[in-house]
């Protein structure tokens, strides 16, 4: 028989007090600052930046050492945090065009106008530990030429003068939300696009990934992949007009794909797009491919039934935040549901014994 | 020629500069200036989210990509002159001397008060800015091509 009850309480406390005690670990080594976790773990503060669908480099810092490291339960606290802010409004659409690139590469074409700029990435590295970390911090001054005045325009453009390259459908200016109204589908591209930028980086990796591998293969090139700071403007309605409120690092990949035609388009190429907060390269990727995948239909493709054109299947297992908070649940106490299924296995179980002994 | 000047060309300059500054350099400079003009807060320092967004594709429909953190102040300068700021992250007085810098930029001692605050972050923006795009262009690929032998 079940008894309902009610404690826990002193346990809970001394596993929270214990669970900070953990978190210091050794205290003959010195403690991490949030200032060092942002400056020197920049790529973890930019992946919960990312999912976290807020950007603060401080306060993802934050929530990297609250949370000891563990990037999704991170991610949790800011999705947290960001529910109790004011919303002042909305940005206008960021100018990635005129994007003070620190990386700029194309696939596509090697004599891009701006060139190939390579930045600080971790391609061409042969993935040695570098023991030399481990000894003394000293790092090598990065080398200076002289900077570029010149504009980067991106590279689609050149396709688009030569009408090779779909065109973009223009849209609402203030854009489907799903922080505000929940994910319905059909869902347009917008919307698409928002629930991949804030999707699990590891899960619209293997949905990239499996496009590659020949579920729904579209030919992806990476005609262009940018890394650098925009400005963010909004308009001030005291003020009635636009000003800058600040300045982001964003990811930007653009992709071009093979696209033989259709019965309403000629053979042409199309876009897939990724545009993710931070330096977040293989996320952008991911998400431009996904994001291909996922516009078979508006391109009258076929559907060929793989799960990455599916989008009840990825938008509603991308967020990981949804997903750890359901699969943890079980863990829980779960005592009545599983005292009602015990009474069923053991009413079923003499049902059968009855059975059995009547039929002997 | 008839050109098109925006008549708040420079205020959208100095509160953009404002909002971007790093929080601790404007705090050093405006410190240093001295400066403690007599105001009162028509809205109190309040920190908030603006939802970022961009467009798919670069070039088409507007899509929300993630919010932000900014915190705005307004105030009211003893001669009714009323600053505004919208500046990033959340710092509150940051957000505070931004409009106040706002406000005085409206009045007469705008020339000092460009000289001591504006002048200085307006330097170091480009001075970063600058940086960046040398180290930039120094990963830039020069090509080559080799040279083939005769088959």
């Amino acid at each position: 028989m079940y008894v309902a009850v009610k404690g826990g309480e002193k346990a809970i406390d001394n596993a929270h007090a214990w669970l900070a005690e953990e978190r210091r670990g050794d205290p003959a080594v010195p403690e991490l600052s949030v200032a060092q976790i942002r400056e020197q773990l920049a790529l973890s503060v930019n992946r919960v930046m990312a999912e976290g669908s807020l950007y603060d480099p401080d306060l993802a810092a934050l929530a990297i050492k609250q949370a000891r490291g563990d990037l999704i339960e991170a991610i949790f606290l800011i999705r947290a945090y960001r529910t109790t802010l004011p919303r002042f409004g909305g940005s206008n659409p960021v100018d990635t065009d005129a994007m003070a690139c620190d990386r700029r590469v194309s696939a596509t074409f090697k004599d891009a106008p701006g060139g190939q700029v390579l930045g600080p990435t971790f391609d061409y590295t042969h993935r040695l530990l570098d023991f030399k970390l481990a000894a003394d911090g000293e790092v090598p001054e990065g080398v200076e030429a002289e900077a570029s005045q010149a504009p980067t325009p991106h590279i689609m453009e050149f396709l688009d003068r030569e009408d090779l390259i779909q065109n973009e459908v223009q849209g609402d200016d203030t854009p489907p939300d799903l922080t505000r109204t929940p994910l319905e589908l059909p869902a347009d591209r917008a919307l698409r696009l928002q629930s991949l930028t804030r999707g699990d980086e590891g899960f619209i990796l293997g949905m990239a990934y499996s496009t590659q591998r020949g579920y729904a293969r579209n030919h992806a090139f990476v005609a262009e992949l940018r890394i650098g700071t925009v400005d963010v403007e909004m308009d001030i309605p005291e003020l009635g007009f636009a000003i800058d409120i600040g300045e982001i690092t964003l990811t930007e990949c653009e992709t071009v794909n093979q696209f033989k035609g259709s019965k309403t388009e000629p053979p042409q190429f199309t876009r897939g797009y990724g545009l993710v907060f931070g330096m977040t390269e293989r996320k952008a990727i991911s998400m431009a491919l996904v994001d291909r995948a996922l516009r078979w239909k508006e391109l009258g493709e076929d559907n060929v039934g793989a799960p990455a054109q599916d989008e009840e299947f990825v938008l509603y297992h991308a967020d990981n935040i949804q997903a750890t908070g359901f699969l943890e649940h079980i863990k829980l106490p779960h005592y009545v549901d599983f005292q009602a299924e015990l009474e069923l296995i053991r009413k079923l179980r003499r049902e059968a014994q009855d059975l059995q002994e009547a039929a002997e | 020629m008839n050109v098109m000047v925006d008549p708040n060309a420079a205020r959208k300059a100095w509160m953009g500069l404002l909002a971007k500054a790093p929080a601790d350099d404007l705090a050093q400079l405006w410190t240093a200036s001295g400066l403690a003009p007599d105001h009162s807060l028509l809205r109190a320092p309040e920190i908030g989210g603006v939802m970022v967004r961009g467009r798919a594709g670069a070039v088409g429909a507007p899509f929300n990509l993630g919010e932000m953190t900014v915190t705005r102040c307004s105030v009211k300068l003893s001669d009714g002159t009323v600053g505004h700021a919208y500046v990033q992250g959340r710092d509150k007085e940051k957000a505070r001397v931004a409009a106040l810098v706002d406000g005085l930029m409206q009045t007469g001692s705008a020339d000092a008060i460009d000289a001591q605050i504006l002048a200085p972050l307006r330097k170091a923006a480009a001075t970063k800015k600058t940086t960046r795009s040398a180290k930039a262009a120094a990963t830039k690929v020069d090509f080559f091509t080799m040279v083939r032998g005769e088959d």
